[in-house]
């Protein structure tokens, strides 16, 4: 599937992913996040079920602490 | 659009900022030159020594309320702006109820957890509303790392990489020009606004 993550074009082999195995497979560490799909909020107890799909436009941001 | 019309379309507009420490105290006095009408502040923290190498307080207000400090900082510059100074520690619920009247909400919060917490209740409670959130402010140098970019109605300013840490402090210019193209993101949405 090709999807866009942070404004980027990406292209998975599979047909649909989860949050967290997006995050797994571009090996992202960071503590905190705010996930969107299409612009809709997914919250972290969602990360396992909510799934990506073929043209969904993702966002995931880092949360740094500094103010 | 000369000074007199920017003050005239600026002075019926209400801006929410959530904290009062270096993004906060910054954003909120660069607003308040311009002439934003109303300024709705929020903190609970007290002012310590270590704050004055970039929070906008003095020396004498150490020891004193960080917001009740930022509101009489501002009204020395700009008597005619309104202040609602909230002496709280923010959350989900607190903070909506605050801030949902405002045309444009600042996100100046210290901690990732809490700047987590307004981006997702803002963009349930309040989708409509604008929020500016500032995000990797640590450190010194490297202008051009800083950038800022909007995702659907929230607008992010900052490197997107630099966390405080014991050996890379935020500082005075960097929270600066972070706070201060916060602030000026306000200005674009306040003055595009009709």
């Amino acid at each position: 599937m090709n999807i866009t993550l942070n404004n980027r074009p990406e292209t998975f082999e599979e047909d649909r992913l989860t949050i967290s195995q997006i995050l797994k497979l571009k090996k992202y560490s960071f503590r905190l996040l705010v996930v969107k799909i299409n612009g809709k909020l997914i919250k972290k107890d969602q990360y396992n079920s909510v799934e990506v799909v073929d043209g969904d436009d993702v966002q995931i941001l880092h949360m740094i602490s500094g103010g | 659009m000369n000074f007199k019309q920017i003050k005239e379309k600026l002075k019926d507009k209400t801006v929410g900022i959530a904290g009062c420490g270096g993004l906060g105290s910054n954003c909120a006095v660069a607003l308040a030159r311009v002439g934003v009408g109303k300024l709705i502040i929020a903190d609970f923290d007290i002012i310590e020594e270590s704050n004055l190498n970039r929070q906008y307080y003095f020396y004498n207000q150490i020891g004193q309320k960080k917001v009740f400090c930022l509101e009489e900082n501002i009204r020395l510059i700009n008597p005619e702006i309104k202040i609602e100074a909230h002496d709280i520690k923010l959350d989900s619920t607190s903070l909506i109820n605050i801030y949902n009247a405002c045309d444009v909400i600042v996100e100046a919060f210290d901690k990732a957890e809490m700047k987590q917490m307004i981006i997702e209740a803002v963009s349930e409670k309040l989708p409509q509303t604008p929020l500016v959130v500032g995000l990797g402010v640590a450190g010194w140098g490297e202008n051009n790392a800083i950038h800022s970019r909007k995702v659907d109605n929230l607008f992010i300013c900052g490197d997107e990489a630099a966390e405080t840490t014991e050996d890379l402090p935020p500082l005075a210019p960097k929270v600066g020009v972070v706070a201060h193209m916060q602030a000026n993101i306000v200005l674009e949405i306040l003055l595009k606004d009709q």
